[in-house]
């Protein structure tokens, strides 16, 4: 029996940064994880469908190679080929996380998890099982795909995002079940590699997180690339055949549609991993099936803390990874700062991309707040037009009492790589003063940033 | 002579707490109104001021410490008179473990706040480490920053700090929050007068800046609108003579004012426009009538309350209010006891004032001003006659209250006080 300051099941980016971060600290740290080192997050999620979608981007690019003035011929997709380039990132960044866990000197324990105590948990593998014990254990055990009550995944006909990472065939015909982040990437990557693609929607906008203006953009943008937007709709029935899957569809107004698809991708939400793991004889509190922790990841028994998706939402890589460090340095008897959950930006990387952090105009205005809305489109910045990429736009949302960026939110090329800038600034509290005093670089997509700050103020200069 | 520092009841129900922060250090000097620590109780975290001056000497509970009973010795402080004390081998303060976190991330202490409060003016904010937003907010809202202790990364003042300040989440928050306002002292306070004029300079008390502060809020940013009205008193009067005779077998004598109190709740209810606050977006309107009676005690003023006067009756309200007055004159309420309320009545008859005009007191949003019951010529039925009147103005936040409400508001009243078997039924 070994005895750790530290085990944290589960080792995804949310589990082993608090490992790395504890270790660093001076705790003696083991790591549990039942399948992959990095989790979903760099195995099944958030890295290889980043590798997918840059194929579909590139094969995107050469069939529209006569834009720039180039010439393709006999361009094609090879599912299998972009699907092996994508497991190989997956496996070069597990490959990574293996090292860092040697290099910061923490064990490694393959198995299934289970707590016995709160300071004590059993690691099954092939039969054989080993007890651990730890001043403290950190639960990291992720979420998986929540599947239809009335049609459970099947990994032929009927997909969760894990199947859809491996298709054993391109899609021919296929439906989407659900336009958050995950729905939306699919149905993207999907479209662009030449599938015929309906996405169903039960609310009446797609990425509905999003403002509303960025749900409505991306409507417009996805439709004119061929795809099949059904909103304020929902599956009543869905069947796997020999040759696909046959849904009835209940539209917006009420009318049922039988249709044929050969596959479809469930992506209506997120499950907790917390069954089997012991938590129920130790009283864990939950909220809906997810565990409720404090501010600094404690949980309601003394010595287990809880990060990532397994806790409240959003449920993201990058909050997981936040929460582990904050967790660790708690652990470690520092004192770190809370995160603020406006401050966490998401990213969704359909084509066009989308990102936003803060509140959205219409939350803004729910909170009470009397907002001031600067809005800038692609159209009008240099570069956007330079790379033929002049679709989308930037919009912020300050309070204009105080100046106080409440939200920003983006749609179109790269804009995932830009939204850190607006995030440093809201975690500084900046105030639009800040934002135009700096200076952006030019030719870059970044001087919508700035020109979005000024709209808001009635000062832009390219509109 | 060392005083022995206790931990302090924050609310009538708390037995013990948690002494969550240490705000001075041993060797620090401190004077009354200084704040001390942060301690937690079930409820809120609440600061603890100082009361006495001098230098604080050994610190004896250590912070984060729970389950600190009230009354047990926290701390020493040598009195400023005493020949001061060799200070005591300064105890390596108990350091983060993690001291040599390098901490890019979000690891920083958070101890190293400015305990000191320092005189200053808003031009100080400048060089104060605070967020730009905490600045701008501190700027909106005539704050000074100087003083406020940020939990941010290295001390910085961040929003959520000047929010505590400026108490904006008053509604949500503990009622004790409220006094973090204490440190918030505006602009137009801070200024210092020069004058050739003999005088001596009086040190204000946290009560007296707290009205300050109060007043000038609710004088700056509630629109006040004033309706006034001639209420005949002789029916009441009666009726109160009667009630006393009857009462007086229980010890109690009510007086017109007890009278009035309830009158004011059961207008408020059947008036609900006017029982409410006003709230940004939002507006409350109270199911309840507490009323706040402002009685003048010798350190300045303050409201206890009688909760849901609108169904107590007379002889309870008469013995509520003999006995809030009474611990309010010794400074014995509680935090709970003139913190809240709907609506407050204010009474100078008593010093023959006529008429006056009172000031709203935030959040609530309207507040009965009382002059003096005497005899006037009166008309009734198309004759002069003599009747025992007295004039009631109502000050009402007309942000909440339109001014057809707030005069139905004084036509109910009136007819209550006029009519007052109303008041007993």
């Amino acid at each position: 029996m070994s005895n750790y300051d530290l085990i944290v099941l589960g080792s995804g980016p949310g589990g082993y940064v608090a490992a790395i971060r504890a270790a660093q600290l001076g705790l003696k740290v083991a790591i549990v994880e039942r399948e992959n080192l990095g989790g979903i997050c760099l195995n099944w999620g958030c890295i290889p469908t980043k590798a997918l979608l840059r194929s579909a981007e590139i094969y995107h690019y050469m069939q529209h190679a006569g834009d720039y003035g180039l010439t393709a011929a006999n361009i094609s997709a090879d599912i299998d080929a972009v699907v092996k380039r994508s497991r190989g990132v997956a496996k070069q960044l597990n490959q990574g996380v293996t090292h860092l866990m040697k290099k910061n000197k923490i064990t490694v324990h393959m198995g299934d998890g289970k707590l016995l105590a709160a300071n004590r948990l059993s690691v099954s593998k092939d039969g054989k099982t080993e007890e651990l014990t730890a001043k403290n254990i950190i639960l990291a055990t992720g979420a998986r795909a929540r599947d239809l009550p009335f049609a459970p995944a099947d990994g032929k006909r009927i997909w969760t995002y894990r199947h859809a990472m491996v298709p054993s065939e391109m899609p021919k015909k296929l439906l989407v079940i659900g336009s958050g982040a995950i729905g939306i990437e699919f149905a993207s990557f999907y479209n662009d590699m030449g599938a015929e693609v309906t996405v169903v929607e039960m609310l009446h906008r797609i990425v509905p997180v999003e403002d509303a203006d960025v749900s409505a953009f991306l409507e417009k943008a996805l439709t004119k690339q061929g795809m099949n937007i059904m909103t304020g709709a929902g599956v009543e029935s869905l069947k796997a055949t020999a040759s696909g899957v046959s849904a009835s569809i209940k539209g917006k107004d009420g009318k049922v549609i039988a249709s044929e698809f050969t596959h479809c991708i469930v992506a209506i939400g997120i499950v907790p991993n917390t069954e089997n793991i012991g938590l129920e004889a130790l009283g864990v509190e939950m909220d809906r099936g997810f565990l409720k922790t404090d501010a600094n990841c404690r949980t309601n028994v003394p010595g287990l803390w809880a990060i990532g998706d397994v806790t409240a939402p959003p449920w993201l890589a990058h909050k997981a990874s936040h929460e582990g460090v904050i967790a660790a340095e708690t652990i470690a008897g520092g004192h770190p700062h809370a995160m603020d959950p406006k401050n966490i930006p998401g990213c969704t990387y359909c084509h066009p991309q989308v990102a936003s952090v803060g509140l959205t105009e219409a939350k803004a205005k729910e909170a009470g707040y009397d907002v001031k809305v600067g809005n800038f489109p692609f159209l009008g910045n240099g570069k956007a037009i330079a790379l033929g990429e002049a679709e989308g736009f930037i919009k912020t949302v300050f309070d204009a009492k105080t100046g106080e960026l409440l939200g920003a939110h983006m749609v179109g090329a790269e804009v995932t790589e830009l939204i850190q800038g607006y995030t440093i600034g809201k975690t500084a509290e900046l105030v639009e003063a800040d934002f135009m005093h700096t200076v952006f670089p030019h030719p870059t997509l970044s001087e919508m940033m700035h020109e979005s700050v000024l709209g808001a103020y009635g000062k832009m200069l390219h509109m | 002579m060392p005083i022995e520092l206790k931990m302090p009841a924050l609310s009538p129900t708390m037995e013990e707490g948690t002494l969550a922060r240490w705000l001075v250090k041993e060797g620090d000097k401190v004077s009354s109104g200084d704040l001390l620590a942060e301690i937690e109780t079930d409820k809120a975290t609440m600061e603890f001021e100082a009361v006495d001056e001098g230098i604080v000497t050994q610190i004896l509970v250590d912070e984060g410490t729970d389950g600190v009973k009230v009354g047990a010795v926290i701390a020493m402080i040598q009195g400023e008179d005493d020949a001061a004390p060799a200070p005591k081998a300064v105890a390596a303060p108990t350091p983060a473990p993690v001291a040599d976190i390098p901490a890019p991330v979000v690891s920083s202490p958070v101890n190293d706040v400015p305990a000191q409060p320092k005189k200053t003016d808003l031009a100080e904010n400048d060089r104060v480490k605070a967020s730009p937003l905490a600045k701008r907010i501190a700027v909106n809202k005539g704050l000074d920053l100087t003083s406020v202790a940020g939990t941010g990364p290295n001390g910085r003042i961040v929003k959520a700090d000047v929010e505590a300040l400026s108490g904006e989440e008053r509604r949500a928050v503990a009622p004790a929050e409220l006094d973090r306002g204490l440190r918030a002292v505006t602009a137009a306070v801070t200024q210092t007068i020069d004058t050739d004029i003999p005088h001596e300079v009086v040190k204000l008390s946290n009560m007296r800046k707290t009205i300050a502060r109060r007043l000038t809020e609710s004088k700056q940013q509630v629109p006040h609108i004033y309706l006034t009205v001639d209420v005949r008193l002789d029916a009441l009067l009666k009726l109160r003579g009667e009630l006393n005779v009857s009462l007086e077998s229980r010890g109690i004598k009510l007086s017109v004012n007890d009278m009035l109190i309830k009158a004011l709740a059961l207008t408020l209810m059947q008036v609900p426009k006017c029982n409410v606050s006003f709230a940004g977006d939002n507006m409350l309107q109270y199911n309840r009538a507490d009323i706040s009676v402002a009685v003048s005690v010798p350190t300045g003023l303050i409201t206890p309350i009688i909760v849901d006067a609108a169904n107590k009756p007379l002889s309870k309200i008469s013995t509520e209010v003999a006995e809030l007055a009474a611990r309010a004159k010794d400074g014995k309420l509680q935090p709970h006891e003139y913190q809240g309320g709907t609506a407050s009545i204010s009474n100078m008859g008593m010093m023959g004032i006529k008429q006056f005009d009172a000031v709203i007191n935030p959040p609530q949003a309207m507040i009965l001003a009382v002059g003096a019951g005497e005899k006037r010529p009166y008309i009734v039925d198309d004759a002069i006659a003599i009747a025992t009147v007295m004039s009631v103005t109502g000050s009402f936040d007309h942000r909440a209250i339109d001014g057809a409400d707030g005069a139905m508001f004084m036509k109910v009243f009136k007819e209550l006080v006029e009519k007052p078997l109303g008041l007993v039924a």
